[in-house]
């Protein structure tokens, strides 16, 4: 499969209408597909890329099409004055319900949407200004030119034309800055937060962008049916959307418009056949939907589109362009980089962390060591902002920074790596480490789906190759992360790191899993930084490798500070030596 | 179409009014028991009674504190089986509104004399799972473990099937009753081997659209086997107590004192048989307990059972309340899940009360709004998600 197939696919639908004795029902049936679709391509952003999962995009299909009905029959405007209130509308709603839901755990979102689409449902239901559950009928048709669309086959253009231009848009915005924070979220909420994604906001960004889609869908709906009722609109809607996306995978833009494609057709076949073979009248397409839905998830988890395509969702990333490098981030440092004193993290009745205190110079190795479950990684999220202080301060470039979230903590100039990788395996080499220099950008949503960025991704992409390159890994760029050993992964976490342009760089594990020579590469590359001014902590357990590299060690041992000081002095202190291998007695 | 809008479990006047007017069962009106109500599907729902603001006195409020307990004691045990289910699986059991919809009609076939659809169900069901365990198992079958799995997955459902047989036509409440739960039951365990233990290492949010797809299929299927018809069947008992301003119907005492019985008969079997203790370690740490030789098999196929036995005896408990079709399940499941919601979907006792509040609320919004009533009820988990929200910590890893 080329990249031309998509293509070929949209003029064989374009040219559909020119072939004679096409019966008209199948442009109807293809125009409901169409209609799917578009809400389908806001899920996948949902579902696919930023891992949120929606039981209420039909809510907010319903929401763009009362909007437009309502202000084209009761204010007489044209539809296309309807499409701008509709966008508006549910982009609002689905501000504030984002705002609501959006920062709940994993399965609480989908519960809420529920919630509210069912809910969502029962108002259409019950209230005399939408119609109750007869609905609104008598809209006005979209006229273009003044001619009014009236046709399944007049629609028909329309429909897929706004099909293109989601995929279009949705490509554009998911290759873009945003994009990959979005697509990050896949990663973990910890990693985006590390390099400066604000993710409650960019979930919600993800959430709007979702709503708009199904809105537009609505908008034409309402205007293609000339008549709404809640029942499209309902949580059933809402599910039927969701399996498309499971059906064709949710995991790229194409497999969404080929699961609301298949499952449209689907559909309408079962409900043509079903009834016949069970002999009574009733949507009895739900089982087949439903035990399709279970067998997708048990033997097809990524869906149908890869399976055929033999590609991984994930758009290709860019290829290099050269561009001017970006301007350092990093002002000069005087005094101490990191300041940590009386660090104290209590879990329950666990003390993990107590008291401890040390400090990074710019300049300087400082190695965190001791054996496991000492607290190294917990301090590390203490000083990071990853984790809430119990006791003690944090300050960073001398500013306290005990209350910062982490994100606040990057923007000052702290880069870091994780113990466990947090890389989004389906992204590209070069977009994870591309996310590290995300707070260097400044394009945002729409600049992003316009494609009016193209000068600072061009910046960002060559400062994530110089970057990549930098570490030796820069003939790995366009592989997805998760195809590379573990050790490469962690080496790809500091390229990724290394973009932020810290001034200090916290390496969690840095050399677990590598090979001799790697090791000597890495321990290589963080002298060199040193010798840049850079400060680093890193947590360690090869103590070759640290001893080797390190200006200071600090030695803790459940939770507290057994002792500091430079290699030679700790290696020979009489409680590291029982910490380590147990007392002699 | 989302379930049935204009089917309340709790209208509560009227429905007091009809309780006090139930037919007896044997006596002369009792041949229309249970009543078909044929429902024209999609069309407008009758309009509800405008009601003029009256000022609520005492006995309105102590009526709808009632109807909301009573109520509130079928989600409290919905929403104390979809906490079960949770804790040991991580599964979010939508499909248990489907157990309380296939119990009410189950019972309803038996009781008007037919043979119920879903022993059909049962058989084919079990057969599915019998393939699934085999599958699943296929490393490590002998002779023995063979004949556990045919026992379970295929002879069971077919002694079953064989009672259906046996028993006389209209087989008596009891005896219905009876059979009921030893047709529905079966059912979570075979769910659970077909759909979700092939997904037994997924994510929370794949185990949740698989879930909604067992919620789809349960409801076509309810759809083939029970058609579009609701049914109701007749109360457990027929007693009417008086009670200072109030007359408490012998049915609601039913459901207080079976509702108090499961949660004491949960809380033994937990606190105090050794299967109980194992399907706790499960909740509180799987890999823990599977390393001390609980299989996370046993501990998911049980806990279905006994949340499919809890959706099927609620099913029976309510249906003579309301009119029940195949797709009444859904609403009253998801009531239950905002009550295991508010609790955290962790804890007993909170999803219990939080069940008795759902039903108060539910009560007092169909006197004031009755239109509204499921937008209050299902709107009611948004302050609860607000509150859980802003006291998180902003970030945090899913699992």
């Amino acid at each position: 499969m080329s990249r031309l197939a998509p293509l070929l696919a949209g003029l064989a639908i374009l040219a559909l209408p020119l072939v004679p004795g096409v019966p008209p029902f199948w442009f109807t049936l293809l125009n409901y597909a169409g209609l799917a679709a578009i809400v389908v391509v806001g899920l996948v952003v949902l579902t696919g890329m930023a891992n949120i999962m929606s039981f209420g995009q039909g809510m907010f299909v319903g929401i763009g099409a009362y909007t437009s009905a309502l202000l084209t029959l009761h204010l007489g405007v044209s539809p296309w004055l309807g499409l701008p209130a509709a966008l508006a509308v549910a982009g609002a709603c689905a501000w504030v319900v984002g705002a609501i839901t959006l920062r709940l755990s994993g399965h609480y979102l989908p519960l809420g949407t529920i919630a509210w689409n069912i809910s969502f449902f029962y108002v259409l239901g019950n209230s005399d200004w939408l119609g109750r559950y007869d609905g609104l009928p008598g809209l006005p048709p979209i006229a273009v030119f003044g001619t009014p669309l009236l046709a399944s086959e007049q629609v028909f253009y329309l429909i897929w034309g706004c099909v293109g231009l989601s995929v279009v848009l949705t490509l554009s915005l998911m290759r873009s800055r945003t994009g990959r924070a979005i697509r990050a979220l896949k990663g973990g909420r910890v990693a985006a937060e590390a390099f400066g994604v604000d993710t409650g906001r960019i979930k919600i960004v993800a959430f709007v962008y979702a709503a708009l889609l199904a809105a537009l869908s609505g908008w034409l709906y309402a205007h293609v049916q000339r008549a709404i009722n809640p029942t499209p609109f309902s949580l059933n809607a809402s599910i039927e959307y969701l399996l498309m996306a499971v059906l064709g995978g949710a995991g790229s833009v194409w497999g969404g418009v080929f699961g609301a494609t298949l499952v449209t057709l689907l559909k309408d076949q079962l409900q043509n056949v079903l009834p016949l073979v069970l002999g009574a009248e009733g949507n009895f397409e739900a089982i087949v939907f439903g035990v399709l839905f279970v067998l997708l998830l048990q033997r097809a988890p990524d869906g149908l589109w890869p399976l055929l395509t033999r590609r991984t969702g994930a758009p290709p990333p860019p290829a290099p362009v050269a561009a001017p490098p970006l301007p350092p981030r990093r002002a000069a440092v005087s005094g101490p980089l990191l300041e940590a004193s009386g660090l104290r993290k209590v879990f329950g009745g666990l003390v993990a962390v107590d008291g401890i205190d040390f400090s990074v110079a710019p300049g300087e190795v400082v190695a965190l060591i001791g054996p496991n479950g000492a607290g190294k990684s917990t301090t590390f999220n203490l000083v990071t902002g990853v984790a809430r202080l119990s006791a003690g301060t944090v300050r960073l470039f001398g500013r306290d920074t005990s209350a910062l979230p982490s994100r606040a903590v990057a923007r000052l100039g702290v880069a870091r790596t994780f113990q466990h990788v947090k890389l989004v395996g389906t992204m590209s080499v070069i977009e994870n480490v591309a996310l590290g220099a995300h707070l260097r950008g400044s394009a945002g949503a729409v600049r992003g789906a316009l494609g009016l960025d193209r000068a600072e991704e061009a910046a960002l992409f060559a400062e994530a190759q110089r970057q990549l390159d930098r570490v030796g890994l820069g003939a790995l760029r366009d592989r997805p992360a998760a195809s590379l050993a573990l050790g490469q992964q962690r080496i790809v976490e500091i390229a990724r790191a290394l973009c932020l342009d810290p001034a200090l760089l916290l390496l969690d594990e840095p050399a677990a899993g590598l090979r001799h020579q790697e090791k000597a590469a890495l321990a290589d590359l963080l002298n060199r930084l040193r010798g840049e001014g850079l400060g680093i902590l890193l947590v360690e357990h090869d103590m070759d490798f640290v001893m080797g590299l390190a200006d200071r060690l600090v030695v803790m041992n459940f939770g507290a500070k057994l002792c500091e000081g430079p290699p030679r002095v700790v290696r020979t202190n009489p409680a590291v030596v029982e910490a380590y291998l147990g007392s002699a007695a | 179409m989302t379930g049935a809008p204009w089917i309340s479990v709790a209208l509560p006047l009227s429905r007091l009014a009809a309780l006090a007017t139930l037919p007896r069962r044997g006596g002369k009106v009792g041949a229309a028991v249970p009543s078909k109500t044929i429902r024209t599907r999609h069309s407008a729902p009758p309009e509800p009674t405008s009601r003029t603001p009256r000022p609520v006195d005492s006995t309105i409020l102590l009526l709808l504190v009632q109807d909301g307990v009573v109520n509130g004691a079928i989600y409290a045990l919905i929403a104390l089986s979809l906490v079960l289910v949770f804790t040991v699986t991580r599964v979010i059991l939508i499909p248990q509104g489907e157990f309380v919809a296939y119990g009410a009609l189950t019972l309803a076939a038996f009781e008007a004399g037919h043979r119920p659809g879903t022993v059909g169900l049962l058989l084919a069901l079990g057969a599915a799972a019998f393939v699934a365990d085999l599958a699943a198992g296929r490393h490590t079958l002998d002779a023995r473990s063979l004949g556990a799995i045919a026992l379970r997955d295929l002879v069971l459902p077919a002694a079953i099937a064989g009672a259906t047989l046996v028993v006389p036509e209209k087989p008596g409440l009891l005896v219905g009753i009876l059979l009921t739960l030893a047709i529905v039951t079966p059912m979570g365990a075979y769910l659970h081997a077909v759909a979700y233990r092939p997904l037994e290492h997924a994510s929370v949010l794949v185990l949740l659209v698989a879930s909604v797809g067992c919620h789809l299929a349960l409801t076509g299927l309810g759809l083939v086997f029970f058609g579009a018809e609701g049914s109701r069947t007749p109360p457990l008992s027929d007693a009417m107590i008086p009670a200072g301003p109030l007359v408490v119907s012998g049915q609601s005492l039913w459901m207080l004192a079976l509702t108090a019985a499961i949660i004491l008969g949960l809380w033994t079997f937990f606190g105090l048989t050794l299967i109980g203790k194992a399907l706790m370690a499960t909740a509180v740490n799987r890999l823990g307990a599977r390393l001390m030789g609980i299989a996370p098999s046993m501990a998911g196929r049980l806990s279905f059972s006994v949340a499919a036995f809890i959706g099927a005896l609620s099913g029976i408990l309510v249906a003579p309340l309301t009119t029940i079709y195949y797709d009444t399940g859904f609403l009253i499941g998801l009531k239950g899940f905002v009550a295991a919601i508010i609790g955290g979907l962790a804890s007993y006792p909170g999803a219990a009360l939080a069940a008795v509040l759902v039903g108060i609320i539910e009560a007092f919004s169909s006197f004031h709004a009755s239109a509204f009533k499921e937008v209050i009820v299902f709107m009611a988990i948004i302050p609860v998600l607000l509150w859980r929200s802003l006291r998180s910590h902003p970030v945090e890893d899913d699992e």
